[in-house]
């Protein structure tokens, strides 16, 4: 029962390729149509559309690193029973940051994207105090910071797996790897802490608006991606166990997965308010700007969407305990929240890149299910290359016995 | 409300407990109650417990938090004292989210606290008997309500279920508020029958 080995199931297999086909089609007809032939509004959409859905799915995958430090740290035991689904979505990391790396650097390097409006060689943030803010605006120091940051988050996501699978071979009893694995993940929350949640966010996406700033905007977009992460390790897990593994999977540790979806629905809800209702009180016309076409202007279904579906839609639904233990339910909600949460990085990004007139259309499809068939594809390889429990962990018993 | 016999098993360890807990539900009898020194999961689902209420009362107490903070500043802002702050609304949504949200999590913690005494019957002034002092230290009791016809009966029962010691103890079995019948009470009233 311990040592199952994930077959891919073969719809899996099809499915996942025919998205992963679409989106590689889309791409190629995107780059042709979109960015060749198409206007200035079409080409700032292609260099759009990537970067939204690229950052989205690399942050949310990221996510799985963070949450098994995290657990590491705490030591907790909950999450042993299935930590092979978010190891095998941490080691994927380095997919999607190869190619963020690659999509940032090109827009940052290659003239006329338009995406940036600090590549602009006349852009100059007019105050004295922002002179700091000219070194962090930069194509070298983006560059490096881009890369350290994406090299730090690929070695480590590839790292905590390694040491899980260390861990099966390893004499019963011993704990030299849990400490190593324990040590590594304080490493990465270091990273993690000086990344994600504080500059890359505002390098990758809130430089969009130069001018504008608000430094809740790192941990807004941590929630953003973290919630949207556990709600993904929550679709895996069912996957897994609809398809029979995972049998220590219980209903118990569903419904932790479920309270980390509603918890941290709120928390991203309590970090998204703050920051409005902040520049919506001080009503200083370089913070509202951010705000003009977002609340009042063409993006305000987006606004609402945001609401609806980030925090209207999880508080009400996952309130009671049984809804938290019903398979059907808390996939549903997960389901909404990564809509939801993707419908968040189009409203950060799209407004200021691609300007009032917002369109989705056949592109937008094409990448999602192009993104979407490559984190199924690699990391249902992965899963097969480990048992889908792990054999030696300490906390094995624990977890099994665990109840919520 | 009225003075009882009841059977006391105190266990050493709960994983002696639990498969006592199961032996005895097994065998029909009624637990009055058990007490541990601290949360035991899974306890509450081995005693057949069914999932309290507490927080379906917490939700309406939650919701009459955020009606009163939403009606009362409404209120206040557009009928009974209007004042303009800053060019804002009379009814500026966001910047009273914060309060609303402060008096929903007021309310429904403030509520849940005095439900959860209410339904636990603890209150300050209370006073429970205490089956066992241990009990709050390291020690697992277990205690079934017994009368002169079943107390023999269950205490051997009980002792072959792994318990440490045994005991028949007389004592309240229910609350109320302020008053509590002493065992010599009971004695009499055993004299009078």
């Amino acid at each position: 029962m311990l040592n199952q080995e994930f077959k891919i199931p073969a719809k899996l297999k099809t499915t996942s390729f025919a998205l992963l086909g679409i989106g590689v089609l889309t791409l190629l007809a995107g780059l042709f149509f979109l960015l060749i032939k198409g206007d200035q509004f079409a080409q700032n959409r292609f260099w759009a559309v990537l970067m939204q859905n690229s950052i989205f799915f690399l942050l949310i995958s990221l996510a799985s690193v963070f949450i098994l430090s995290a657990t590491s740290l705490a030591q907790a035991g909950w999450i042993v029973s299935f930590r092979r689904i978010p190891e095998a979505i941490a080691s994927i990391v380095w997919v999607l940051a190869l190619i963020v790396g690659v999509l940032l650097l090109t827009i940052v390097w290659t003239d006329n994207t338009h995406v940036y409006s600090w590549l602009d060689p006349t852009f100059n943030p007019k105050n004295e105090l922002n002179g700091l803010k000219n070194f962090f605006l930069s194509k070298p120091f983006f560059t490096f910071w881009t890369i350290l940051t994406l090299a730090l988050w690929s070695f480590f996501g590839m790292k905590l797996r390694q040491l899980s699978i260390k861990q099966d071979s390893e004499p019963k009893g011993s704990t030299k790897v849990y400490w190593l694995n324990f040590n590594y993940s304080a490493g990465f929350i270091f990273t993690f802490a000086l990344t994600l949640a504080s500059t890359i966010p505002w390098l990758w996406i809130m430089s969009i608006d130069s001018h504008w700033f608000s430094t809740m905007f790192s941990w807004y977009t941590f929630a953003s991606s973290f919630v949207s992460g556990m709600s993904m390790i929550m679709l895996w897990v069912l996957y897994t166990k609809r398809h029979g593994y995972l049998d220590i999977v219980s209903t118990e540790h569903v419904h932790d997965l479920g309270k980390f979806m509603f918890a941290f629905s709120i928390f991203w809800t309590y970090l998204w308010f703050s920051q409005f209702m902040l520049i919506w009180y001080a009503n200083i016309p370089e913070e509202t700007v951010y705000f003009q076409i977002r609340f009042h202007g063409p993006y305000r279904i987006f606004y609402w969407l945001n609401i609806i579906l980030n925090f209207v839609a999880p508080i009400l639904i996952l309130m009671p305990r049984p809804n938290k233990r019903n398979y059907f339910v808390v996939s549903l909600v997960a389901i909404i929240i990564i809509l939801g949460h993707w419908i968040d990085f189009y409203q950060m990004i799209m407004p200021t890149v691609v300007g009032p007139d917002w369109k989705l259309g056949w592109f937008d499809a094409g990448i999602v299910c192009g993104f979407i068939g490559l984190i199924i594809t690699l990391v249902s390889n992965k899963l097969t290359t480990a048992p889908i429990v792990p054999q030696n962990h300490p906390f094995l018993k624990e977890t099994v016995i665990h109840i919520s | 409300m009225s003075i009882k016999k009841f059977a006391v098993a105190t266990y050493d360890d709960e994983a002696v407990l639990f498969p006592a807990v199961k032996k005895v539900r097994g065998a029909g009898y009624k637990i009055h109650d058990v007490f541990t020194p601290f949360a035991v999961h899974g306890l509450d689902e081995a005693l057949g417990e069914k999932e309290s209420d507490l927080h379906i009362a917490g939700f309406i107490y939650g919701l009459t938090g955020t009606a009163t903070a939403l009606g009362f500043m409404g209120w206040i802002f557009t009928t009974d004292w209007p004042q303009n702050f800053g060019g804002k609304p009379l009814f500026p949504l966001p910047a009273f989210i914060p309060i609303v949200f402060e008096l929903t999590v007021l309310f429904s913690a403030v509520g849940m606290v005095l439900t959860f005494c209410y339904l636990n019957q603890i209150m300050p002034g209370v006073k429970k008997h205490i089956f066992n002092p241990r009990q709050t230290d390291d020690k697992f009791v277990m205690v079934i309500e017994v009368n002169d016809d079943t107390a023999n009966d269950t205490m051997s029962f009980l002792k072959g279920t792994g318990a440490e010691s045994t005991e028949l103890q007389i004592a309240e079995s229910e609350w109320w508020y302020g008053r509590f019948d002493k065992k010599e009470d009971y004695e009499l009233q055993q004299q009078i029958a």
